[in-house]
Formats: C-alpha cells, structure tokens, sequence
C-alpha cells in the first residue's frame, strides 16, 4: 500500500480520504491551469464547505506549506499554478447558489458556481450577473472574484469588483470572516474591494454576495465593417465621445473575421479590415436613438455596411461568432497565445499597429479579437508549438506587445491578472515604492506568505532564489 | 502647488493632518494641516477619464466637465479627495454607482512622505492589488490623495423627479433601472433620467407623479443597512432611504455596528503597515474598535 506524507494524513483526517487526492494523474492535472505554466502541487483536496476549506488551510498552516485555491481552472495568467508543492484547494464541488433576492437584486452563492449557471438560474426574475467573460460557460464566480474579471458587457456595468457586496472567506491564518456586506457603506476599510482580484493571495472566497442587474427590454446589436482599422477604432472614440456607453464595443480584425466566417459561417465581411460589434440596451427610445447616433458617427468614418441583428437568433449568431473566435483559430494553428493589455482608447490604431509589426518581425501570425470599448487589447498570437524554436519567438513578441502598450499609456492587464505570467512585468508600470505599498496590504493580509505565494508581485532582487519561475513561464 | 511639494510639506515625521473646503468635518484640531494640490490637469472626453488635483472642488470639476456633457459620480460638495477619502456616495449611487468605482489612479504621498501610484490610468485594469479601492474610504488614515484619475460618465440630458405614494418595491420592480429611488416611509419619490420619451413611458407605466426633489434630507445620521431591511424603519423616527441601495438619511444617529474581531483584526494590521507611527489624521477613526 502506498505511503502518504504526514500532510497528507492529516488533511484526510481533517476531510475524507475520498477528497484528499495525491495520485499521479490528479497531481498532474492541477499542476496547470489554462495558460501554459506548468507548477507542482503535493496534494489536491475538494472542499464542499467553508469548514473544509478551512481545515485544509490550517492544516497547510501547521505544515507550514503554502495552498492555492482553485476554481475552474479558465485562468490565462498562472495565478492558480501551484509552486512549490503547495496544498490545492478546490472549490468546484462548491457550487450552490444559496439564496436569490430578487427584490433586492442580490444572490448569495458558492464560489464555484459557474458564471453562466448563475446568469441562467437567475433569469426566470428578469436579472442576470453581469461580468462575462469570454469563458463564462467553464468559470466559476471565485475565480471571477479572484482576477476580478471582465468580459464584453463590462464596458457599460464594470467588472467583477463593482457587482460584488460581500464575500465570505477563509484569511490564510484559517479565520474565517465576512468582507464587506449586504449594506452599501460597511464601516471601516472596503476590505470587499481589495480582496476582488488579489489572486488568491488575501484568502480564499468561500460564500460571495453578488450583485444582479436587471436584464434590458430592448437590445440592439449592430456589425459594423470597415476597410481600415484606423477608421473602426476612430468610430469606438467618437462614440464614447458622443455620450454614449453602449453595454459592448467589440472588434474583430480581417484575420480573425476570416477565421470566425470559416467556422460558424454567420455571413461576417471577411474583406473588411476590421468589424465591430456594438450592442445598445435600455429602454426602446433610448436605444433607437442611441443607435442612429452610432450609426452617422460610423459614416463620417466610411463604414462599408452596417448590419442591425433582427431578431434574438440573429444576435445569437453574431455574438457566437465573436465568442468562437478562439475555437476558429483551430483552423490556423495548433496552438495560440492569448495576450491582454489595455491601452487608451484613443490609442488603439496606433498600439494595433505596432502590433502587427511586433508579429511580422517574429515571424508569427496575429488575430486581434477584443474590447475596443475600453481599450482592452487581446492579441492572438497563433503558431505550431511543434516548429522549432517559435516558443521563443512567441514569448519575445508577447513581452513586446506589453511594453508597447504600457508604453502608449496603458496597463499590464485588463482583466486576465497579473498571475505568474506578467509578475516580473510589474516594474514596467510601477516604481519599488509602489510596488512595497502593494506588498505591504499582502502582508497584512497574509504575514507568513502562505496564500499562493510567487504570484502577483515580483521578487525582490536580493531573494531572487526564493522560488524558480516554473518551465513555459513567459515573463 | 505640485505633488512634490505636497509630499515635501508632509515629510515623514510629526503628526499630519489633511484638510480641503471642510464640507466633510475638515482637518484634526490641533494638528499640522496640508492642503492637496487644486486644479485640472485633464479632461479626456473620449476615454471617458479626468485627471486633477486631489484639492480640487468638486463644484470647479463638474462645471470643467458640463462643456463635455459628462460629470463624475461623487457627491456634489467639497473637493474631490476628500469625497474620495470619505467614500459616501449621492443619492444617485442606485443609477451612478458608488463612489469606490469611481478612482481609477492615485499618486498618494504615504506615511513615509513619499509619493506612491497606485491603479492605473485606463478604464479597465486589473494591473496589481487594489490599492485604489482602500485608499476610498479610508479616510486619510492610510496616506493622503494627491492628484487622481478618474473614470466620468455621460451627463444625462434630461432627467425628471417623480412622486408616488406606492409601495416603493413594487415601483423598483415597475422601472427599469431609476436614478435614485427615495423613501420616508409614505411618500416614494423617483429620479428618472434618459430620453425624455421613455421617461414619460416609464412615469405612465408606474403611475408617477412630476414633482420636486425632495427637500433637506434628515442628517441626524447616515445608517447603512441591508436594502432588504429598509421597511422595517417605518416608526423609527424621521428618515429618507434610498431603496435598492441602503442609505438611510435619519434624524437619529446611525447604531453602532460591531465588527467582527477578523475585521478589526485586518484594520490594525493595515494600519501599522501603512502608518506604524499613526501621524496621518491621528484620532480618526474608520471602524469601532480598531484604533
């Protein structure tokens, strides 16, 4: 019979041996996460409780081994690859949504209900949860609340951190405590706000209050083409410009329409240079006007066609094509590298530009797929990891195209973190005093680093050995 | 006065206090105050963003941002840092959202007299911890807010108040995302905003009455309650509420709430990591119990 370690023993007794798992295939699995890092884990445990996952991070505490929470598992960044061995804590058998206050627009849920369940469950009281991202079908709303993520509609409603009230959680000295509140000003810090999107390292979200938005009685969605790109993102400025938010600004470049029609066959214009997807939600006046706002902005920038889905199918079939994207790319290359940047708005014909000539010098493909409404750039890099020597390639445009964007006045991440991917990335946009008041609310939070420690904030030079960046890491 | 200044006349040791157009109860007596710097840096209409001062009135900042058709969603009085550093939101928060949302930059001067960013410039940006989000609502307690950037929003172009004497929850499930939704126990009152076509639509469909605003808000207190909880402030004295938020303007003091020990626990740790000496705003207090 195989021997476990003392770890091992001691989360078993602490949930069942059924849900602490230390076989090789398991270890294997949840090694990774959807990026291409690749980490270490010792044990996995599947918490069904807010008590479990606080027997597994004192027993981690006693063993005085580092855990790692984990949702899904959709995170592009690293944030939930193990290092070092540490304890996997997964939330996925968490997935109860625990009450629904339509009232109030409110549901209290487990952290690993998945995003589009809880949009599903809800919609019979006409409200839905707003953040979607493009994985919204696999994600689960404690990763959501762990990156604070986005997704298309959150140009208008904002990401995860405004559509969260409260959270329960498990602090990583194993106190478990509640962060936030149903009430809007909670006295004190908004503790709420700083644990959205610190990746797993302030704790882990066991029950989280949510914020439900009212679904809209018109929506109308429009597919715009232009023969430049420069004149697509032209439009995105003047309409924020103008006045108008609209609930989604999307962009797709030729390559990616020419990839998408292929696939899903929805009558995209594979000629254009670049499309955009709008969409306009509210009330019908509101929209309509809205919409012929748009629509004579798009034609002081030469729009080729505008096409104004008729009905729920015919939105469906646009909106499929914009989130298929990363299916059609399949069709190119094996494999793909998805970036995330944001840049001012005004800044994206630039910054897209530099874009395709980063690519062109290494020799790689780029698909552009993103949301131009707030700037939020989502180069694909596409290639056959089977070619020799291209992961470099790869890897040395990426780090090109995050400098570029910085450099043009934006931000390392839009919405997929900093993780392990961009962590030693963090200098380009902050100064070591920025960076010691970040690792100051870490400490406060988690004095003896034990909350998936090596993510997030770069180490200092002088313990640079502290932990090995793993293998496929790009930073 | 520029940032560095600022941070030179904060320096790094004694007590500090900050103060701005004292709307919000102005600096602590008996303390060294600083003002922040004043004035508009930028407005960019098209990313929807406005850097200024941190000592800029709110009242200057509207106006500079009215020529845009756009405002920021913090409440109409006093400067903007100390809006920030207070964190109440209007009564506009059910429409506008709260005033946490609204920073998007900082370049702070800390308990160390230095000049530290936090955030970032852009609209969306997930760059780091929330830094931001702490500094709103702390009330100078954790570092003074220097210049910030900003995240506007479209001005409406038309909005109207309405009155109603219906159970204010059946009008929030009659309309459709109302700017602000009031209550004093009988009487409802409803800001609407949008084209004017749907307005009137939406007033038909919920039987609403055109009328004023309403008038002073009992200031007794400011409670914070659970938007589920509001009927139950029915015999409690003068208040106006606002439903689907949670604010209640009360003739009465707001009850103390008692904080977990976790909470208070995390407040003097962040505390003594951000200012281990307690010489900014020393005596000011964020929550019961934890200084």
């Amino acid at each position: 019979m195989r021997k476990h370690g003392p770890l091992v023993d001691d989360l078993r007794a602490a949930l069942s041996p059924e849900r602490v798992r230390d076989g090789a295939t398991e270890l294997s699995l949840y090694r990774r996460d959807a990026s291409n890092m690749e980490g270490a884990t010792s044990v996995v445990c599947l918490a069904e409780s807010t008590a479990d996952v606080q027997a597994c991070v004192r027993t981690a505490n006693d063993h005085r081994v580092p855990f790692v929470a984990r949702g899904s598992g959709t995170g592009l960044s690293g944030g939930a690859v193990p290092l070092d061995g540490a304890v996997v804590i997964a939330t996925t058998r968490m997935n109860e949504v625990l009450s629904v206050d339509p009232a109030n627009r409110h549901a209290w849920v487990e952290p690993g209900v998945l995003n589009l369940d809880l949009s599903r469950q809800v919609d019979v009281h006409g409200l839905h949860f707003a953040p979607d991202p493009s994985s919204q079908q696999t994600c689960s709303i404690g990763g959501n609340v762990a990156n604070n993520s986005g997704g298309p509609h959150c140009l208008a409603e904002g990401v995860t951190a405004s559509h969260v009230f409260a959270i329960e959680v498990v602090l990583p000295d194993g106190t478990v405590t509640m962060l936030g509140g149903e009430d809007p000003e909670p006295d004190g810090y908004d503790l709420r706000g700083v644990f959205i999107g610190s990746e797993g390292m302030f704790g882990v979200a066991t029950k989280v209050c949510v914020k439900l938005t009212p679904n809209p009685p018109t929506v109308q969605t429009l597919l715009m083409d232009f023969m430049s790109v420069e004149d697509g993102a032209g439009t995105v400025s003047d309409i924020i410009a103008a006045g108008i938010v609209p609930a989604a600004v999307e962009m797709m470049d030729q390559l990616c329409l020419g990839a998408v029609e292929a696939y899903i066959h929805a009558g995209l214009p594979v000629d254009a240079a670049a499309a955009l997807l709008v969409e306009v939600v509210g009330l019908p006046h509101g929209v309509a006007a809205d919409v012929d706002r748009i629509e004579e902005l798009a034609r002081h920038r030469n729009v080729r066609t505008v096409r104004i889905a008729a009905d729920d199918a015919e939105r469906a079939l646009l909106w499929k094509g914009r989130k298929s994207a990363f299916g059609a790319i399949a069709r190119i290359k094996p494999n793909y590298y998805l970036h995330d940047t944001v840049v001012p708005r005004s800044k994206l014909p630039a910054v897209l530009k530099q874009v395709y000539e980063i690519a062109a010098r290494h020799e790689l493909l780029v698909l552009n797929v993103f949301h131009a409404g707030d700037g939020n750039l989502h180069p694909l890099l596409v290639f056959d990891k089977r070619e020799p020597g291209v992961m470099a390639r790869v890897h040395a445009a990426g780090d090109e195209i995050v400098r570029a964007s910085v450099e043009a006045g934006g931000v390392l991440s839009g919405e997929h973190g900093i993780g392990l991917e961009k962590r030693d990335m963090m200098p380009l946009m902050f100064s070591p005093v920025d960076l010691a008041a970040q690792q100051a609310l870490r400490s406060a939070f988690d004095p003896h680093g034990r909350a998936n420690p090596g993510k997030v904030l770069p180490s200092p030079a002088t313990c640079a050995d502290v932990q090995a960046v793993p293998e496929g890491a790009w930073i | 006065m520029d940032l560095t200044e600022f941070a030179e006349e904060i320096g790094d040791t004694g007590p500090v206090t900050i103060g701005g157009l004292a709307t919000r109860g102005g600096p602590v007596d008996g303390v060294r105050p600083v003002m922040a710097p004043v004035g508009i840096e930028s407005i960019q209409a098209d990313e929807m963003t406005v850097r200024c001062g941190a000592g800029t009135p709110v009242a200057e900042l509207d106006d500079a941002l009215a020529a845009y058709g756009q405002c920021v969603a913090v409440p109409p009085t006093g400067t903007v840092g100390g809006a920030l550093a207070v964190g109440q939101s209007g009564i506009r928060r059910l429409g506008y959202g709260p005033v946490r949302d609204v920073l998007l930059q900082t370049r702070y001067v800390s308990a160390r007299g230095e000049i530290v960013k936090a955030g970032g410039p852009t609209v969306k940006n997930v760059s780091g911890f929330d830094l931001c989000r702490l500094l709103v609502g702390s009330r100078g307690t954790l570092g003074f807010l220097g210049d910030v950037i900003m995240r506007t929003r479209p001005r409406a172009t038309y909005e109207q108040w309405f009155t109603t004497n219906d159970d204010p929850w059946a009008i929030m499930r009659a309309l459709y995302r109302p700017t602000s939704v009031l209550w004093d126990g009988s009487t409802t009152w409803v800001l609407l905003e949008g084209d004017p076509r749907d307005v009137a639509d939406q007033a038909v469909a919920a039987s609403l009455v055109a009328s004023d605003p309403p008038g002073e808000l009992p200031n007794g207190g400011r409670w914070s309650m659970r938007p589920s909880d509001l009927a139950s402030l029915r015999g409690t004295g003068r208040f106006v509420a606002e439903i689907g938020v949670g604010i209640v303007h009360h003739e009465l003091p707001a009850p103390v709430h008692r904080a977990d020990e976790a909470v208070v626990e995390l407040h003097l740790r962040i505390k003594e990591q951000f200012d281990p000496t307690g010489r900014l705003n020393p005596g000011v207090t964020v929550l019961h119990g934890a200084h």
